[in-house]
């Protein structure tokens, strides 16, 4: 099938440098502020006030985070609003020693996902893991929030800073 | 294609200008009940596919089918988004229920304009980005170039393209769905500011937040669960070149060729006599003219004294947008000819109140892509 | 099976570059232009064209298929544009599929093309906005978080090896030294240049993953009446799947991929298939990562859960093996650029199933393959039977 394979031009980083490459640039400048609607502007409520909170499924009985209005398994309403803790277990980590745009960095980030107690098995959420030895983070951990102090949230997932072992 | 696809639900949600109480999801969520409530079915056993339609800049999101899903009882199902006009999806829809491996199909899309702050900017980020975008003008510029040609071409004048928006924005006073209703008149068209010469700006339409969501199914699923199923009896969808450079102007080509698939589709011969009203995109008002004419509704250059004429009024031989249109319930992105669409649905039901034309039996919806796109899609539609 | 019977008569491609320098459309164009050259077809024969293409992020383009529309030959024709994520190549022949299967088109030209280059200062930036925009994005995640997360869940429920895993870069790579369009085909590779290569985001290194790649692939389908005239080898569509899960991924047992399984059913149950490791004789997994290979061949029902390393350890799915999986090199070895990858292994199964697939040619006539991809936040399974 060779015939069938066209010989795309690879260029080079030195091609642009050396300006036998040209090419436009353009910034989208593409904003958004999105409506948080009922439940996750619930969340957000809840988040500011130093708790994390749920919704109830009156025909599955799960207890979901992050909340939704629709049970998307039983495609209903959701019934009511459920504090939960702010503990939970490690489901999956991992160790990042890159960031989004693939710098290195030399401590690693730890993102997971963490079960959070009150909330069904399984619902988790996802955040940071921070004041523990990468090396000592396993699935099955036990964690606990850290939250930023009441004057400096606002009402977003990082008005909890990380979430650190527990005990 | 006759009698094998029917609409037999709608929902929606929305319409207005804001809808700060309501997440995308909330929005999408409700309009599904209805939908799913009027069909009388459960999406979670009766649905075989779910088409919605969506665009990543327009959500702010990256791969926004990701986010459709669990608000419409698709979790687990067979679910894809078309990047494309609301009625391609609807297109989709009629496809897939036609390969006979799919009884009932949901499609949805919806409009979160006023979640986006930088609008123009996003359309002006569709442009080509080596020939067109360094021009950085704003890309109603576009949409006034192309209202000069029409104008210079069929020889409309520009008091006929403002005889659309008195019509649309009037008609929308009676209309529940729309946000725009005002009695508006031709001189006020022509008075306000210009905006991309001789585009002014009561000429082109707000936008709106919404989500509408449509259930089909095949014939006799479709007479199972309703008395009154909206058959589609056409569809046909079509592109001009991209390219600004070497594009139809005056002609909206992509209108044209999409019609004639949605008309051979349906088996129409002659147009005009065989459909009783339509719902034809106005994001700008002369494109409501400039389209009659390509789907071939009224003979070329004819579509400005025809209006003017009032023979599009609501009590007019033809009505056109009798929902007041985008100019009316304002533009509602890539989900506006699915409210061109629900308008033709309500319209054959008997279900469009004030508005209400008198016994139609077929009408068609016809949306566009908007600056600086040439794509259409039609839907013919008959009770 | 449907109203028509719909085959894939031809297919090109672009040769997988890290950066080309033809423009979006230019690859879109060389490819469908290629696929139609295949089958000694013009654009006069094309009734309607499906364009597949992922994140519009990446090629810098706003509603991307206007933009490509000119390249895909869609000029004054249908178009349509498909969009499921990473799902998005084996998805626009299904779209395809269903553009003839309704007969209201004979002939349609499918296109997926990817140019991930254009997006500055990396193409792993645009990913950032696949997260959900308030609970996720404020904490900058990552693509590679996760994939990273996913491996380790699978690894970590099966008590896996991950000098197991190890070898499907290590076979792709190579395998991939044998296709002509490959950006990292590697004859020598090894188990021990993976598992010693940089840690991005443990578990993941940086030969578990695939490249980023620019390029486009195309194939044109028909109805049976033309396809029997295109060709004397058509390649038959005999089953399609598709199935998305929740968008809240975070609520979800990663260790396995349930919305792939329900894909997979979809297609074998159309197909007729009630044995898929004695009916399937070649495969074509997603494979971006190379745990993702093993663990896309257990949602396909090919394997047991937990098991498919092993077997993969043992060379089950090498060329020669009992189940070929990936001969073509897949997205490891090949390359990844998002939906042209998918499509890349719809037309190795095409190639490989007319005996066109050169050096890397399966032994055993094999009959019936699939191609399987996968995309959204580790959401969407889409898969393709294909059969002579």
């Amino acid at each position: 099938m060779e015939e069938h394979v066209y010989d795309s031009v690879y260029l080079r980083s030195r091609d642009f440098e050396e300006g036998r490459a040209l090419f436009e640039t353009w910034d989208p400048n593409a904003r958004y502020a999105w409506d948080a609607g009922v439940a996750i502007g619930g969340y957000l409520r809840g988040l500011k006030a130093g708790k994390l909170i749920g919704r109830y499924c009156p025909e599955c009985g799960r207890v979901m985070i992050p909340p939704r209005m629709f049970c998307e398994q039983c495609f209903r309403a959701t019934d009511h609003w459920v504090d939960l803790h702010d503990t939970g277990t490690v489901i999956t980590f991992s160790l990042c020693y890159v960031t989004w745009d693939m710098v290195r960095l030399e401590e690693p980030q730890i993102p997971a996902v963490i079960e959070i107690d009150g909330a069904s098995p399984g619902m988790g959420i996802m955040h940071i893991l921070s004041e523990v030895d990468p090396d000592a983070v396993r699935i099955g951990m036990r964690v606990q929030a850290v939250w930023k102090p009441a004057a400096e949230r606002t009402g977003a997932i990082t008005d909890i800073s990380y979430f650190k072992p527990l005990g | 294609m006759i009698r094998e696809v029917a609409i037999v639900g709608a929902g929606w949600s929305g319409f207005r200008s804001i809808t700060p109480d309501l997440s995308y999801k909330e929005l999408m969520y409700e309009a599904a009940v209805q939908a799913y409530e009027e069909a009388g079915i459960d999406p979670r056993r009766d649905v075989d596919s779910f088409v919605t339609v969506a665009e990543d800049y327009n959500e702010g999101t990256s791969i926004f089918d990701e986010y459709v899903p669990d608000q419409l009882g698709a979790l687990h199902r067979p679910v894809h988004t078309i990047s494309g006009e609301g009625i391609h999806g609807l297109a989709a829809a009629v496809m897939q229920i036609l390969t006979g491996r799919f009884d009932i199909v949901v499609v949805e899309g919806h409009s979160k304009a006023s979640n986006i702050l930088t609008l123009p900017y996003i359309l002006a980020f569709a442009f080509d980005p080596v020939f067109n975008r360094p021009l950085a003008a704003h890309p109603y510029y576009v949409a006034g170039m192309e209202m000069m040609r029409y104008l210079v071409e069929t020889g409309t004048t520009h008091r006929e393209c403002a005889c659309v928006v008195a019509k649309n924005r009037n008609n929308a006073l009676l209309n529940p769905l729309a946000g725009f209703g005002a009695a508006i008149s031709v001189d006020d068209v022509l008075a306000s500011e210009p905006v991309a010469e001789p585009l002014k700006r009561l000429e082109c339409a707000g936008h709106s937040d919404g989500a509408i969501v449509f259930v089909l199914a095949e014939s006799a699923t479709a007479r199972a669960l309703t008395d009154a199923p909206i058959w589609v009896r056409g569809v046909g969808w079509a592109n001009d070149t991209f390219w600004l450079e070497s594009r139809s102007w005056g002609l909206a080509r992509y209108a044209r060729d999409a019609a004639q698939m949605a008309y051979r589709t349906a088996g129409i011969k002659s147009p005009r006599a065989e459909i009783d009203f339509a719902e034809v995109d106005d994001t700008f008002a002369y494109k409501e003219l400039q389209h009659l004419e390509a789907l071939g509704l009224c003979p070329p250059g004819a579509a400005g004294e025809w209006t003017a004429a009032g023979g599009t009024e609501l009590s007019g031989e033809f009505p056109v947008n009798p929902s007041g249109g985008a100019l009316g319930e304002g533009h509602l992105l890539d989900a506006t000819g699915l409210a061109r669409a629900l308008e033709v649905v309500l319209q054959l039901r008997g279900e469009a109140g004030q508005r209400q034309i008198a016994d139609p039996e077929v009408g068609l919806a016809f949306g566009w892509r908007g600056v600086p796109t040439t794509g259409g899609a039609a839907v013919i539609l008959t009770n | 099976m449907s109203r028509n019977r719909v085959a894939i008569v031809g297919a090109g491609m672009t040769k997988f570059v890290r950066r080309a320098q033809e423009t979006a459309k230019e690859l879109a164009w060389e490819a469908a232009h290629l696929a139609l050259e295949s089958c000694e077809m013009t654009l006069d024969d094309v009734d309607a064209v499906v364009i597949g293409t992922a994140p519009d992020a990446f090629d810098g383009v706003h509603m991307k298929s206007e933009y490509l529309s000119d390249g895909c030959g869609a000029w004054g024709k249908p178009v349509m544009r498909g969009y499921v994520g990473g799902g998005t190549g084996v998805f626009a022949p299904i779209q395809g599929w269903y553009h003839v299967a309704s007969g209201l088109f004979d002939t349609v030209l499918v296109i997926c093309e990817e140019k991930m280059s254009s997006c500055q200062p990396h193409p792993q930036a645009a990913f950032l906005t696949i997260f959900d925009h308030t609970t996720e994005r404020p904490l900058k995640p990552n693509l590679l978080w996760i994939f990273a997360l996913e491996m380790n869940a699978y690894m970590n429920r099966y008590g896996l090896d991950k000098r197991d895993i190890a070898t499907v870069s290590v076979k792709n790579k190579r395998n991939a030294a044998d296709h002509p369009a490959a950006l990292l085909g590697d004859p020598n590779i090894t188990v021990e240049d993976v598992l010693n290569s940089e840690v991005l985001a443990w578990p993941v290194q940086r030969l578990d993953v695939s490249p980023v790649t620019d390029g486009a692939v195309a194939v044109v389908m028909c109805a049976e009446h033309v396809a029997r005239r295109a060709t004397n080898k058509p390649v038959w569509i005999e089953g399609v799947g598709w199935s998305l899960d929740t968008a809240y991924w975070t609520n979800r047992d990663l260790s396995y991929p349930v919305y792939v399984e329900e894909a997979a059913r979809m297609a074998y149950e159309m197909a007729g298939i009630t044995e898929p490791r004695k009916q399937i004789h070649i495969a074509e997994p997603y494979d971006p990562f190379d745990y993702k290979e093993l663990h896309h061949l257990e949602g396909l029902l090919l394997f047991d859960r937990g098991k498919a390393p092993e077997a993969a350890a043992a060379g089950v799915t090498q060329r020669d093996g009992d189940l070929p999986v990936c001969p073509s090199g897949g997205l490891l070895g090949v390359g990844n650029p998002i939906a042209a990858a998918g499509l890349m292994k719809v037309a190795e199964i095409f190639w490989q199933l007319r005996q066109e697939a050169g050096a890397r040619q399966v032994p055993g006539r094999p009959k019936r393959g699939l191609a399987q991809a996968w995309g959204d936040l580790m959401q969407v399974g889409t898969v393709v039977v294909m059969g002579v």
